[in-house]
């Protein structure tokens, strides 16, 4: 029989060798036609007596990167369309839509003949699935084994939450299915989620020694009298560990996340049934899953559109590809030597100067540092750690500069010496080298003025810590050039993060929001709100840190800086308010200028901080907590956030939906559950978002204004994926 | 509509609730019937004149299961005619058996009701009988669960009450406990446990410590402390309560209501019924409540039942003379106190559960024949008993002396 995506050669032992190979892609991934083929590769196994038993391998250089999310778009779609007649039947429909890959996972388990998945490197969601469903598992000591479902707002619905809770150990099951954790193969194995690890080359011929040793291919839950590994969920052991497992997991996700919410449904009641009511169960809650909000809009922001910004959505077309061999960094503390080692990662040279060659060396040692800790991990290897520390030349020499086609300048945000950074690197730099500055505030447009060549000038804002944040934020100036940008963009991907475009501003995008949230939870000190309400009510809105917290981290010197410097630019315009106070007070006077210096809205003390007692003596007493309702208290710390993009929008310095969405969850780590700050207004609705700035406008202040945008959309209740729907050429292309 | 009356009250001591606790060998049916067998050979009563027998029980499972109140009718040797119920609220059990008994009596369906509840907690185990509020994601996500000591601890957190605080609430329970097995003040209702051969197996209290100061207490660590750091508990009261930044761990063995095995039984009947077996009444159910309340906090719901049994009643807190409220935790009743600005001479009296244990689906009644001794010794006549509940709720009763 011949398949589209399969190939499947029986040997002369009767084991059917089922390749996995989808034509033009790179990885196999899970979609409608994927699901019927393999439907009726399994019928042929079972049909065949020649055949004895089968292994699932992939033709390409990875297993499988899961589940096509477009499907799913789709069935969504039909089910929308439907509901209005008849919402049971469309929720039937959507029930019956999204369990078809259970089923099939499941004749292949119960079919009768041993399957083994034979895995090489990436297997994620329902590549998983499908492994998990075979009678066993060998992989390669490069395995990438994960469910990530909960990260984009599902879970593993075909199978996976019941599989892997029967095969696990209770804690470390529910921590990998909660957290959507990436396993290696040692840790794969320890979890008894796979039973053999072996070479790439060895993979198939393991297998089928596994076929030849008589694979039982009844599985282990559907015999009689099967235990669970974990015990029963309603005995002495369960209730020690369920209790638990649903406190930790309001803890971790602050009840944000119905994904996460629904595996553990799915888990406690599933793992008290047989397996097939069992993957009944989970499939029920699957579909529950799919019609919510958060889904869809963690789907659209944060696997479809970071997809199609990673592909280069803004990168102009009529620019040839960049080919980067070297770069240069200027400045090597801390952003600087991150740059340099994500950059070096990539395999592209980098020259990473400085004022002394101490100070060069000490950036360099710091890419030492990170693959030292990869090597203690295992995730890299002492000859890894060695070609990469070869690709920097830590120096003092501008003139090492005159071969890079890219430099990055990641000096102090302090004007005069960027200017004369900028000036040192130009004169050696070829004339057709782009220039970048690293800074997270001051406008591109002026700094490039201390260029001969404004046009080859550009933004290219990191996010700290580099190597671990995702997001880089790049600032056209005034001059910029497309080719400028392309560059910018070209070298983005090839360090592998995701790129935002934004044209320039006081604060580009992500810290002018930053310093709104911040700003907010200090208005709430103003107003009363005892200090932990406030930080906890930012946590429980979906922000990684509390407000205070992240004022201390920015540091508070700093804010006050930039408030000091506002109040001066503006002058007699300026608005003083309780801002301007807390923080004179607290810097000024109590010299806490937060993180740094151990001394802030916290006292920290190592890795331990608490909330200052002294507080109260800054902003006065706060009011019972009785008195502040805390979802509004959430509301005001993301509206306020959604409102400053939205203006950002208006003023053009955002102009892609897409990016501003991704940009606030990668870069600032904006609710993830939301899709974003402007997924969040068109959650809420733009009509509804207009009327809670207008009502917090006359409660809590004029900062709440809504803009002349959001007003003329609110009329219409207009979307912004509506109104400015980006266009999605890209991503249709070159789906997955 | 009739009135119910209290006509008589009888419990058993309570015994460690450990293997080594006396108790331990005796079969929960037996402690229920103990008390029936009291209750009927003190007051000659004729059982085919009872009507019902309501008892509470937490863990109605395994020996206590399948409904221990019709179980412990024949064990007692009641007349078979006389029918039995178990009824559940967690630890307030024991009084809504009361005020269920007492709501019979009030509609005119019943005459002559017993109401109690037993516990054998050394036998059963406490948590024996499961159930879907901890366990069930549905169930233990909205309800914010906490394992109750950490609700505990966050009430003490919350109104500001410190480990000091709360040791010397122990200390005066067991002083006051101690005070009142000594003057016996106890021996009215207290009936002893006896064998087949009729020897006594216990006849008082046994896990009182009347000696505890404050130094012994403070040698005990917090026991509520792991479980919410590393079972994510004290996350979740901080999410129900969002002011709060860490939850202070304050309770301990010594501050929190002991485990033990008892069990208790009211008579509680019109007047029309007490003339037919020629008793008077000792008490007047005057009014009672049930409610739900703020889940996290959990053992706050005494407070809330207050607040809607008085305005029920049409009374205020100044119409009680005593106040009998369950000690589970310390910081309940320092809650409750702190909550009506009560004077602490007039709550708990004669010390509680830290000192004397919390049989569970015992108490309710035990504390409700405490009180009513209590007001009768001190020749007072109204009386409020309230206990906390799991997964936030709150019971309370009012009694009035005739």
């Amino acid at each position: 029989m011949a398949y589209k995506n399969f190939t499947v050669e029986t040997d002369a032992d009767g084991f059917a060798l089922i390749t996995w190979d989808m034509p033009e892609k790179s990885m196999n991934v899970i979609d409608l036609s994927v699901m019927d083929e393999l439907d009726a590769v399994i019928d042929q196994v079972a049909g065949d007596d020649g055949i004895k038993g089968a292994v699932i391998t992939s033709g390409k250089s990875a297993f499988s990167g899961g589940a096509d999310l477009t499907m799913l778009e789709g069935l969504l779609k039909d089910f929308h369309v439907k509901r209005g007649d008849d919402p049971e039947e469309a929720a039937k429909m959507l029930f019956e839509g999204s369990r078809k890959l259970t089923l099939v996972y499941r004749k292949l388990e119960t079919c009768g003949k041993p399957f083994v998945a034979a895995v090489n490197s990436t297997c994620m969601g329902g590549g998983t699935e499908l492994a998990l469903a075979c009678h066993a598992r060998v992989v390669d000591e490069d395995l990438k084994m994960g469910l990530p479902e909960v990260k984009v707002g599902l879970f593993p619905g075909a199978g996976g939450t019941q599989r892997v809770m029967r095969m696990a150990d209770g804690q470390q099951g529910m921590q990998f299915l909660l957290q959507g954790r990436t396993l290696r193969a040692p840790n794969a194995k320890q979890m008894k989620l796979v039973n053999e690890v072996t070479t790439t080359k060895k993979l198939v011929a393991s297998a089928k020694k596994m076929l030849a040793a008589g694979l039982d291919p009844v599985k282990e839950w559907d015999k009689k009298g099967y235990k669970l590994p974990n015990g029963k969920v309603y005995s002495p052991a369960g209730f020690q560990f369920w209790p638990a497992a649903n406190a930790i997991y309001r803890r971790e996700t602050f009840d944000n996340y119905p994904g996460a919410r629904y595996l553990l449904h799915s888990v406690v009641e599933g793992l008290q049934l047989p397996m097939d009511l069992a993957l009944q169960v989970e499939s029920r809650y699957f579909a529950k899953v799919l019609q919510t909000p958060e889904a869809a809009n963690m789907i659209r922001s944060l696997f479809v559109s970071m997809q199609e910004l990673n592909k280069g959505a803004r990168r102009p077309e009529d620019q040839r590809p960049n080919k980067i061999k070297k770069i240069g960094v200027l400045g090597a503390g801390f952003m600087g030597a991150g740059i340099a080692y994500v950059t070096a990662q990539a395999g592209i040279e980098v020259v990473l100067i400085d004022r002394d060659q101490e100070a060069a060396d000490k950036g360099k040692a710091h890419s030492e540092e990170l693959m030292g800790k990869a090597i203690k991990r295992g995730r890299a290897t002492e000859e890894q750690k060695e070609k990469l520390l070869s690709k920097i030349t830590a120096t003092v020499d501008y003139d090492q500069l005159a071969e890079c086609d890219l430099v990055i300048e990641a000096v102090f945000e302090d004007r005069e010496i960027k200017k004369t950074v900028t000036e040192q690197a130009e004169a050696a730099m070829k004339s057709r080298a782009i220039y970048a500055s690293n800074t997270s505030t001051l406008p591109i447009t002026s700094l490039a003025q201390a260029s001969k060549r404004p046009k080859n000038f550009i933004g290219i804002h990191f996010f700290s810590p580099v190597d671990k944040m995702m997001l880089v934020e790049v600032i056209m100036g005034k001059k910029t050039s497309d080719r400028a940008l392309a560059m910018a963009l070209d070298y983005i991907k090839a360090i592998k993060k995701t790129p935002i475009v934004v044209n320039d501003s006081r604060g580009f995008y992500t810290s002018r929001v930053v310093m709104t949230y911040i700003r907010e939870g200090l208005m709430m000190l103003a107003d009363g709100v005892p200090a932990a309400m406030i930080e906890n009510a930012g946590k429980m809105a979906g922000m990684p840190v509390g407000p205070l917290s992240l004022g201390d981290e920015v540091a508070l010197d700093l804010a006050w800086k930039i408030v000091s410097a506002t109040r001066k630019d503006l002058g007699v315009k300026y608005v003083e308010g309780p801002l301007d106070n807390i923080l004179e007070e607290m810097v000024v006077k109590q010299e806490r200028f937060g993180r740094k210096n151990a001394k802030g809205f916290y006292d920290y003390k190592g890795k331990d901080k608490s909330l200052w007692p002294g507080i109260p003596d800054v902003v006065g007493q706060p009011k019972p907590a009785e008195s502040f309702n805390i979802e509004e208290l959430k509301q005001r710390l993301l509206v306020m956030q959604a409102l400053e993009t939205a203006r950002i929008f208006e003023e053009k310095c955002l102009t892609d939906v897409r990016e501003a969405d991704v940009g606030s969850i990668l870069g600032f780590g904006f609710a993830p559950y939301t899709g974003g700050t402007l997924s969040y207004i068109d959650m809420m609705g733009t009509t509804a978002f207009v009327d809670l700035c207008k009502k917090f406008t006359k409660k809590w202040g004029p900062r709440f204004k809504p803009n002349k945008l959001l007003r003329d959309m609110a009329k219409e209740n207009e979307r912004f994926y509506g109104k400015f729907a980006p266009k999605a050429e890209a991503a249709q292309k070159d789906a997955a | 509509m009739p009135e119910a009356y209290i006509y008589d009250h009888v419990r058993t001591p309570r015994g460690r609730g450990k293997k080594d606790g006396s108790l331990h060998e005796v079969p929960a049916v037996r402690l229920a019937a103990t008390a029936l067998e009291a209750l009927r050979d003190r007051n000659g009563l004729e059982t085919q004149k009872i009507d019902d027998v309501v008892l509470g029980c937490v863990d109605p499972v395994g020996e206590a299961g399948g409904d221990i109140a019709r179980a412990a009718v024949f064990a007692a040797g009641y007349d078979t005619s006389v029918p039995g119920m178990q009824i559940n609220r967690f630890c307030a059990s024991g009084l809504d058996a009361v005020n269920m008994a007492s709501a019979q009596v009030m509609s005119g369906q019943h005459k002559l009701v017993i109401a109690g509840g037993v516990e054998s907690m050394s036998r059963v185990g406490l948590g024996a009988s499961g159930g879907a509020w901890p366990i069930e994601p549905q169930v233990a996500i909205p309800s914010y669960f906490m394992p109750q000591g950490v609700s505990a601890d966050l009430i003490a957190t919350k109104y500001g009450f410190t480990r000091d605080d709360c040791d010397a609430y122990a200390v005066e329970s067991q002083k006051r406990a101690g005070k009142s097995w000594d003057e016996g003040r106890f021996s009215k209702s207290v009936v002893p446990v006896k064998d087949i051969n009729g020897i006594t197996i216990l006849a008082k209290d046994e896990h009182m410590r009347p000696e505890t100061d404050m130094q012994s207490l403070a040698s005990l660590n917090a026991s509520f402390e792991m479980m919410g750091s590393m079972g994510g508990f004290d996350a979740v009261g901080i999410q129900a309560h969002p002011e709060i930044e860490n939850v202070k761990h304050v309770h301990h063995a010594g501050n929190s209501s002991g485990i033990v095995d008892g069990s208790a039984a009211v008579l509680i009947g019109s007047s029309t019924a007490g003339r037919s077996i020629g008793m008077k009444p000792r008490a007047r159910i005057k009014a009672f409540a049930n409610i739900g309340s703020e889940p996290a906090l959990m053992l706050t719901g005494p407070v809330d039942v207050t607040e809607k049994l008085l305005k029920n009643a049409k009374m205020e807190m100044k119409d009680i003379d005593l106040i009998e409220i369950n000690e589970a935790f310390a910081s309940v009743v320092l809650r409750y106190q702190q909550a009506f600005d009560l004077d602490p001479q007039t709550v708990n009296v004669n010390g509680g559960a830290i000192a004397l244990g919390h049989p569970l689906g015992a108490t309710g009644a035990m504390i409700l024949g405490t009180v009513l001794d209590e007001l009768e010794r001190r020749d007072l006549n109204t009386a409020l008993v309230t206990l906390c509940i799991g997964a936030g709720m709150g019971t309370a009763t009012i009694i009035e002396r005739v």
